[in-house]
């Protein structure tokens, strides 16, 4: 097997993406006595051309699947695909971190599982924390949170469909009661 | 966690997973807290994998904050880990046995496991939550009066592993109940991005302490274990997990000896004081993931600091979480006897598996089997078997 190194992949990228390539970064971790490094990229690619950007991954070797983390930054949310790729060999691993932006008033992204049938959880999951809109996503159901959760509150938003509101209602039925 | 089953007679044809009636909140709650405060909350996150989160979640701070782990504390992370292992692998072969009916392997085993949990009790104060490691290295030192009580547990574990090998191996019964059962072929392993043991056995080579090597793994030669090194095949099934596991006992042994041989001297912690810590962690920007390869699989971090106190983003991941989907693939074609065992195979670390829905095909009767009721279809099941 041929393996890229992590500039390489990046250039696969930049030349594929032309300008969707917003940001990139590699860093260089070591570890041990013998300080033996690996690798870790970080891309930030537009919504328009992230589909596109998974299947290029996928081209390269099947990428193994961890999570999505999204976090809430104001008027956008981010999403970042936490993959890694060329496992199986001693110390070839490059962890490949892909980020993407959505404004909150267009939350939509399509789904990869039909690339990755595995990150089906991963979606289901940011769709009911986030409030994020999977097109394609077979499955709807709430995976995580009870069935009779409210709608319209999507616990890791810092806005005002945040959970803060739930907490501090709680708290002030607690204070009542006492 | 519910599971609802679509069964023609003995034979399970659609499988419907249904988590999340307990939703917990903890990455809601680690966003109120500074880091310090999480990793005793990433430690709670399960009371099996508690080195595992806290090992994860540091790395991933380190990462986001820039911060160097002394030689000396990357190893001693790497022995409280390592003995981790072995007890959760342990505890799982108990388990396991338990749900073949197997009672007497139950307690055999996690007698044994006792040896193992006394020495975490005293080396870090704590038989679960050990409450060791801090963002730039570990609390606690291992002095060298404490070496001669880890060597005598790990020979120990040498005496008895023969014993645990020989009944999981060599017995028929065992053999009969979990050869072809459960298969999970290296495809849709794979696809459905399964990790850890469970990956392994279908004959995924990979392992972060060997794709990956961080801490002290990066000194040693860990290699990913899967079955083909004893049998010569993969098959995927409950078998093969379990001889999986039973070699990883022996590899963590191997990991810890090399530890306490080549252990340098030195400082633990990159920064001792805490104010100061604390103070960095504040005026640190960027974002970081920290992986460790637990018991059950990769577990995964992402942190994300942003000049303030609080972190803006935590997000933990445990292995059971990619685990899930692997299920189905696993149960389907199988018998309603078989479920408790397949279930166990990818040693799930659910707070509780509740009850199994079961909708009959022939007259579209739904019924409601409790875990107990599962559990002894199981051992009925072992008991017809005469080898």
């Amino acid at each position: 097997m041929e393996y890229m190194k992590p500039d390489e992949i990046i250039e696969l990228f930049k030349e594929k993406f032309n300008g969707s390539v917003t940001n990139n970064k590699i860093e260089i971790k070591t570890a041990g006595l013998k300080k033996n490094s690996y690798s870790l990229i970080w891309l930030e690619i537009e919504r328009k051309d992230f589909k596109e950007a998974v299947r290029l991954l996928c081209t390269i070797q099947f990428p193994h699947f961890a999570i999505i983390s999204g976090s809430d930054i104001g008027e956008e949310i981010k999403l970042t695909y936490h993959f890694s790729l060329y496992y199986g060999e001693r110390s070839k691993e490059i962890s490949l971190n892909l980020t993407t932006n959505l404004p909150k008033n267009n939350l939509k992204i399509p789904t990869i599982t039909d690339l990755i049938p595995g990150a089906q959880t991963a979606e289901r999951e940011i769709k009911e924390m986030l409030g994020v809109i999977v097109e394609g996503l077979p499955d709807l159901a709430n995976i995580f949170l009870p069935k009779d959760f409210p709608k319209g509150v999507y616990p890791l938003r810092k806005d005002e469909t945040g959970a803060m509101k739930m907490v501090n209602k709680e708290e002030e039925e607690v204070k009542k009661a006492e | 966690m519910t599971f609802n089953f679509e069964i023609y007679g003995e034979r399970i044809e659609k499988v419907n997973l249904a988590p999340g009636d307990n939703h917990r909140g903890i990455e809601f709650m680690g966003r109120q807290r500074n880091p310090i405060q999480i990793i005793y909350l990433a430690e709670r996150i399960c009371g099996i994998c508690s080195a595992s989160h806290p090992f994860a979640f540091c790395r991933a701070v380190e990462n986001a904050a820039g911060i160097e782990v002394p030689e000396r504390g990357q190893y001693i992370r790497v022995i409280i880990a390592e003995l981790e292992r072995i007890h959760s692998h342990i505890l799982w072969a108990g388990f396991a046995a338990h749900e073949l009916g197997f009672d007497s392997v139950l307690y055999i085993s996690w007698r044994a496991r006792e040896e193992v949990l006394d020495l975490l009790e005293y080396l870090t104060g704590n038989r679960i939550n050990y409450g060791v490691f801090m963002i730039g290295g570990v609390r606690r030192d291992i002095s060298e009066e404490q070496i001669p009580r880890i060597r005598k547990t790990l020979e120990y574990y040498k005496d008895i592993y023969g014993k645990i090998e020989d009944i999981f191996l060599n017995d028929p019964t065992i053999a009969l109940r979990t050869k072809n059962v459960g298969v999970l072929t290296k495809e849709d392993a794979l696809r459905l991005c399964a990790v850890g043991p469970t990956a392994r056995a279908s004959g995924i080579n990979k392992d972060i302490r060997q794709d990956q090597p961080y801490s002290a793994y990066a000194d040693l030669e860990v290699k990913a274990i899967t079955p083909d090194v004893l049998t010569g095949e993969v098959n995927g099934d409950v078998y093969d997990r379990i001889i999986v596991r039973l070699l990883e006992v022996v590899q963590s042994i191997q990991i810890i000896e090399q530890c306490l041989e080549n252990m340098p001297a030195g400082e633990i912690v990159a920064e001792k004081k805490l104010v100061k810590l604390l103070n960095q962690l504040k005026k640190a920007k960027g974002e970081g993931i920290g992986r460790h390869e637990a018991p059950r699989g990769e577990c995964i971090h992402y942190v994300k600091l942003n000049e303030s106190e609080l972190p803006e983003v935590w997000k933990a991941r445990a292995p059971t979480y990619n685990n899930l989907m692997a299920w189905v693939p696993m149960l389907l074609g199988q018998q309603i006897a078989d479920i408790p065992i397949v279930i166990a195979s990818i040693d799930p670390c659910i707070a509780c598996m509740d009850r199994v829905t079961i909708l009959n095909k022939n007259n579209g009767q739904k019924s409601m089997l409790t875990k107990k009721d599962l559990h002894e279809l199981s051992v009925q099941k072992t008991r017809r078997i005469t080898p």
